[in-house]
Parts: C-alpha cells; sequence; structure tokens
C-alpha cells in the first residue's frame, strides 16, 4: 500500500517580465485579450519527470542542493502547486510543515492564532478545543499564550507553528526544513514526535539539508538534482552518492576559484601578493601541490584523510644552512599546526639545483573549514630565504559537525548499562 | 460552470475558517486601541457629523426638499455614505491588496485562496452592520418616521453583498498579475462615488433632464444599490423591484464571471504574489 504515489510529476514555473507586464497590461487593456496576454516570458522546470511512491507508514527523504526543487515537491504533494503534468495521488490526511506559523497574524494572541491555524489545518473547533492543552504545553508557551504573536521571539513563533501542526495528527505529515531555526532544546522534542509519528505507523515525506537527521529518521531517500530524481533508495547508500557529488562539485569550485585569483595576479594583484611572500629566493620554493596520499592533487579534505605538501624548490647556489617549515592555519587566523625540519631535529647538509620537498601528514584530524597554508624555506636564525604566507588554502569537509580547531583520533565507549546505537561507520 | 459550483460547495466546507478570520480581522484591527470596538460605532458617527457639517453648512444642499433641514440632509448622505465608505469602497481596496499581502500564507498552506477576498468584503460588511445602528437612531433623532419599507432593507444589502463580492474576486485576482490596479482603484472608487446618487439625489431634475448623464446612472449598478438604501430609510418608499432585480442579476453575473477568473488565474496565484 502506497500513501503517496507520484508519476511522471513535472512542474514548470512561469517567468514573467515587468517589461512584459507593462505591454500586457496594455493590450489587455486595449485589446482585451488578457487570457491569452498572461502568457510567461520564460519557463522553468522546477520538477522533470519525477516519479517514485512512498510506502505507507514508512519515513522517505528528499534531500539535494538548494534550487533543486525539493520545496516545489513538497508544495505539489501537500496540493499548495498544481502539477503541470503528471499524476500525484495522496492517501489520508495530509499536513504540511512547510513554514510553520504562516498563518499567524501578529496582533491577535496565541490563543486566537492556535484556533485560525488549527481550523486553516483542518480540524474542528471541537478538535483544537480538545487538544489546546496539549498544543500549548509542547510549544511550552503557558505564560505568553495570551500575548499577541507579535511580540513572540522567533523560537517562540516556530515552536507554537510546529506544536499546531503535530498536534493535527495527520496520516500523511510532510516536513519541509522547519527544523532548521528551532532553538537547540526544542529541535530534539520535535524529533521525538516525528519518532512518535513513525512508530505509530503514519507516512512522513521529510525534506532537509541536515543529511544526519534524514540517515537517521529516513527509510529511503531521494536525491534531486535540477529537478530530476538522480538517485533513490536506501538512506545511506544516497547519501553517500549525494555527499562524492557534492564533494566533487566543491573541489571543481575551489579550483575554478584558485584559477581565478592566479589570473588575477598576472595583472593586478602580483604586487598584492608579493607582500605575503618575502625572502631574497637564494632558495626558491617555485610551486607548492596539496595532493592525497595516493599523489593526485586536490584541495578538498575529509578529516580522517591524509595530505601530501609538495613543494619543487631550486637552490641557485651551493647552501649549507636551511629549513624547510609549514604551518596550517583556520580561517580565524589561528596556527593549527606549525613544524619545521629543524624543529624536528633534522640537520641541514646541503642544498643545490632543482629538486623536490613533501611534507606527508597521515590523517588530517581537523574539523570543518577552510585552511590556509604558509612554506617556508630560511636559515636555522629565522633569515628568510623563500617565505609564503597564506598563498595556499585547502578545505576540510565533514558530514559531522564537532567543533573546535582538531580533532583527536578519539573512540566512545560504555559501560552495559548505558546502552547507545553507535553510528554505521563509514569511510569517506 | 459545475466545476464552479463543486467549488462553491467546498467553500461551504471552510465556512469556520471564514468566520473566524472575520473575526479575526475585527479583533485585530482594534486590537490596542483603547476604545476597541466602540471604534466601529465612532467611525460612522464621525463620518456622519463631518458630512452633516460640511454639506449641510458650509455648502448647503440646492435641494428644496433640505433647504430648511441641514439635518435632514445629512441623514440622507448617510443612507449612501454608510453602505459605500464603511464597506464597498475598503471591501474593493482590500481586496486588490489582500492576495499580495497574505502572499505567505498562499504560498505555505493548502486553503482555497478565494477566502481571503471573502473575508475582506465580510469582515467590511460587518462593520457596516455595527454603523447600521447609528443609521437607524438618526431616523427619529433627525426628524423622519420609521416606515414598514425599512424591512426592505435586507434585500438592498444582500444585492450590495453580490456585487461587492463579484467585484472583490475580480479585482483581487487581477491585481495579483496587474499591480496598477491597486492605484488605479483609489481613483476610480473616488471618480465612482460622486458619479453614484449619494451626495445627490438620483430623481434630481439636472440628473433625470440630461439623457446621458441619465443613461450613465441607469447604467451604474450602484446607483440602484444607493437608491434602495434611500428609499427604504429616508423616503420611505417601496424599493424599485425591477430596477433592484436587474441589478440583483447583474451582480450575479459579476459573481460568476469574478469567480470564474478567480478560479482560472488561481494556480498562478502561490508563484506571481
Amino acid at each position: 500500500m502506497h500513501a503517496i504515489e507520484i508519476e511522471n510529476l513535472t512542474r514548470i514555473y512561469q517567468k514573467y517580465s515587468s517589461q512584459h507586464r507593462f505591454k500586457t497590461f496594455k493590450s489587455a487593456l486595449l485589446k482585451g485579450d488578457l487570457f491569452r496576454s498572461l502568457r510567461p516570458d520564460e519557463l522553468v522546470n522546477a520538477l522533470d519527470d519525477v516519479s517514485f511512491a512512498i510506502e505507507t507508514g514508512s519515513t522517505f527523504g528528499v534531500i539535494g542542493e538548494n534550487g533543486s526543487g525539493k520545496s516545489t515537491l513538497l508544495k505539489v504533494v501537500a496540493g499548495i502547486a498544481k502539477p503541470t503534468s503528471g499524476r500525484v495521488e495522496v492517501r489520508g490526511k495530509v499536513a504540511a510543515l512547510i513554514e510553520l506559523g504562516a498563518g499567524f497574524h501578529p496582533e491577535i494572541t496565541g490563543r486566537e492564532n492556535i484556533f485560525i491555524n488549527g481550523i486553516m489545518l483542518g480540524l474542528t473547533k471541537k478538535q483544537i478545543q480538545d487538544r489546546y492543552d496539549d498544543i500549548v504545553r509542547f510549544a511550552e508557551l503557558e505564560e505568553f499564550i495570551d500575548a499577541p504573536v507579535k511580540t513572540y521571539s522567533s523560537g517562540m513563533y516556530m515552536r507554537l507553528g510546529f506544536s499546531i501542526a503535530i498536534n493535527v495528527n495527520p496520516d500523511v505529515l510532510l516536513v519541509d526544513e522547519v527544523l532548521a531555526v528551532g532553538d537547540a532544546s526544542f529541535v530534539p522534542k520535535c524529533l521525538d514526535r516525528i519518532d512518535d509519528f513513525r512508530r505509530r505507523k503514519k507516512t512522513i515525506l521529510f525534506v532537509s539539508h541536515d543529511l544526519s537527521t534524514v540517515e537517521k529518521i529516513c527509510d529511503r531517500v531521494a536525491w534531486l538534482k535540477h529537478g530530476r530524481v538522480q538517485t533513490i533508495g536506501e538512506s545511506r547508500r544516497v547519501i553517500d552518492a549525494y555527499l562524492q557529488d557534492v564533494t566533487e562539485k566543491a573541489e571543481d569550485a575551489f579550483e575554478q576559484r584558485q584559477h581565478e585569483i592566479e589570473q588575477e595576479e598576472h595583472f593586478e594583484e602580483a604586487e598584492e601578493r608579493r607582500e605575503n611572500r618575502w625572502g631574497k629566493r637564494e632558495i626558491e620554493i617555485k610551486k607548492v601541490r596539496m595532493k592525497g596520499l595516493g599523489g593526485k592533487e586536490k584541495h578538498v579534505f575529509s578529516p580522517d584523510e591524509g595530505m601530501v605538501i609538495e613543494m619543487e624548490v631550486e637552490a641557485y647556489s651551493r647552501i649549507r644552512d636551511f629549513v624547510f617549515g609549514i604551518g596550517i592555519f583556520n580561517a580565524q587566523g589561528i596556527l593549527v599546526y606549525g613544524t619545521n625540519t629543524l624543529l624536528e631535529e633534522y640537520d641541514a647538509v646541503e642544498a643545490q639545483g632543482k629538486g623536490k620537498v613533501s611534507c606527508r601528514l597521515e590523517r588530517m584530524n581537523l574539523v570543518n573549514g577552510t585552511y590556509y597554508l604558509d612554506v617556508a624555506i630560511h636559515k636555522r636564525d629565522g633569515y628568510p630565504y623563500d617565505y609564503h604566507r597564506s598563498l595556499y588554502s585547502f578545505l576540510v569537509s565533514s558530514r559531522l559537525k564537532d567543533g573546535g580547531i582538531f580533532r583527536p583520533d578519539h573512540t566512545w565507549e560504555f559501560s552495559e548499562n548505558f546502552r547507545l546505537k553507535p553510528p554505521e561507520r563509514r569511510d569517506t | 460552470m459545475l466545476n464552479l459550483i463543486a467549488k462553491t460547495k467546498d467553500l461551504y466546507k471552510y465556512r469556520v475558517l471564514i468566520q473566524s478570520l472575520v473575526s479575526r480581522e475585527l479583533k485585530a484591527r482594534y486590537r490596542g486601541t483603547i476604545l476597541g470596538f466602540m471604534w466601529s460605532f465612532i467611525n460612522p458617527m464621525l463620518l456622519l457629523i463631518i458630512y452633516t457639517f460640511v454639506f449641510g453648512y458650509i455648502i448647503p444642499a440646492r435641494w428644496e426638499m433640505m433647504q430648511d433641514s441641514p439635518s435632514l440632509y445629512a441623514l440622507f448622505l448617510f443612507c449612501g455614505v454608510l453602505p459605500w465608505q464603511v464597506w464597498f469602497a475598503p471591501s474593493i481596496l482590500e481586496s486588490s491588496n489582500v492576495l499580495l499581502m497574505q502572499g505567505n500564507l498562499i504560498k505555505k498552506m493548502l486553503f482555497p485562496t478565494e477566502i481571503l477576498p471573502i473575508v475582506a468584503v465580510t469582515s467590511n460588511f460587518v462593520h457596516f452592520l455595527f454603523g447600521l445602528p447609528i443609521l437607524l437612531l438618526f431616523i427619529p433623532i433627525l426628524g423622519k418616521p420609521f416606515t414598514p419599507f425599512l424591512l426592505f432593507l435586507p434585500l438592498v444589502i444582500l444585492v450590495q453583498y453580490v456585487f461587492t463580492l463579484g467585484l472583490a474576486l475580480l479585482v483581487s485576482a487581477l491585481t495579483v498579475h496587474f499591480r496598477d490596479i491597486k492605484d488605479i482603484l483609489a481613483n476610480l472608487l473616488t471618480f465612482w462615488f460622486f458619479a453614484s446618487p449619494i451626495i445627490y439625489p438620483v430623481m434630481w431634475e439636472r440628473i433625470q433632464s440630461h439623457q446621458i448623464i441619465k443613461l450613465m446612472m441607469d447604467l451604474n449598478p450602484m446607483t440602484h444599490i444607493m437608491w434602495g438604501y434611500q428609499n427604504c430609510v429616508f423616503f420611505g418608499e417601496m424599493i424599485r423591484w425591477k430596477r433592484l432585480g436587474v441589478t440583483f442579476l447583474v451582480s450575479l453575473v459579476l459573481l460568476f464571471i469574478g469567480y470564474y477568473v478567480f478560479d482560472k488565474l488561481r494556480d498562478s496565484f502561490p508563484e506571481e504574489v
């Protein structure tokens, strides 16, 4: 039995330019051809031939980048937007958490808004009366319920909206990104309620950017890309495929930017670049590459990946006093790690001619973020031959949102009476 | 046609929502004011006083019947001003804006959009109802007797309701695509106000003797509605059955057209507002 069936769904958005509107207003007035002149100039294909079915009682996730058609899909399922072609069938009472508190009127009290919002969501007055206490309690608004909604904080607003919607008790719940704005203590409560829904074998269609939540609660996931279903299937597999795609894209964007910077430098910003590079270059760092441990050049790393920093170096004369160094800075300019050959007690003997110097970091152990790299060659006393200050950058992208600047390798252990379900290990 | 009837049935299911939204509008309007609901009485009262003062004393009516009694002219004025300024004009103006103002609602929630203009018309209708006792109260105060013809007042009100609703649906749907309508309307309504027999009686010789003006008057549905009010309240005469009947039919046709256009454009609202 399917709670939601979608067949060859296409949704085309129409865009009207303002110039066009002026023309049509004139022509509509002059010729009276109103409907004919309401033709759009531009069509945007928000959903393109999307088909899938959702089992009754399952939780289905939809992921994808911004503008991939996720929200449109939800709106079509909710009935707010009409399909341009194709078929959507939903069995049972639907409640859509598209924007919490969308119907609230700021001037009237929370109590009055509960009634109006509830009626809009399809409840009768009697039903709202019965659930009123639950709604207020869940939203934790007992003290404020008789104050006008305009005095609420955005968190209170959201709590009330969620509380009403969840108490509609639908057969099919549509959730769109609404948990993104909640405060830290309320979101788990909402997720609990959603879990409760799952246990009661209700159907949930869940749209979110929060991949860890999607993975946690969804049985199956569809990945939308440019309005088309890219992959559909078991959550982890789809999310992995999606992450892979996102990482590749980030890599491309990074290289693009790097390329642009280089281009600019050739013309205008050579001066500026010189400021970040100093030394007389008796030994010169001619090129710096960041590579994965496999030897492929890259700029986006996962935290448990390693990195090889490779410098092409040329010494123009025979030099006996030299130190190679690296430094990694985070976006706030904090030195995350710095070392050099002297500190690690390598003794410089002699350098001459061209060659390569590599520093191999076995594991990054860094948290999410952009990092800048310093590389340098200098004398033991600090006199710089060639110093590159933050001229190179790389990205660490992680599915986890742990904080800080450094991620030590770590594991958790619990004694038997504290039972937790471990995450399924993945290797990215 | 069948489609529209089905939609109307559907609308009936939402009557509780309409009711709640109307009461929300009324509550929200006076929320925070000291006098609260009293404003629904005070506003028409002040309107009455202003019109009496201006058209009774500063620019006296050139109408023999009123010459010696400016207060009587105020009563006549009020018969038309109340349904126009308190109900008709604000309904149409609000309708022209309501879909744009409530864009968030249209985009995010599922309910029949036509509820919004219906609520605009109905909440202003309630304001009109609040003003009605003021009008009735002033009939004896300003020196006119109550007549049994007052009983026809609900009929006139019904005709105006249908007419206003039809126009409101049309205007609200079109404004989404042609926002200029909002500005045009403000001016058009002023013109329309003076082109309808509100501050002057339709039977005035100057109007009746001029063929074109007379024709324009007859073609204006609001003429017959305003005249209906004046007949019931001021003149104490029988309403003009034929004129009002035709106006009612015209209003029904307008309602049908308005709903049809609204329905046709409905799907474009979530994208355009």
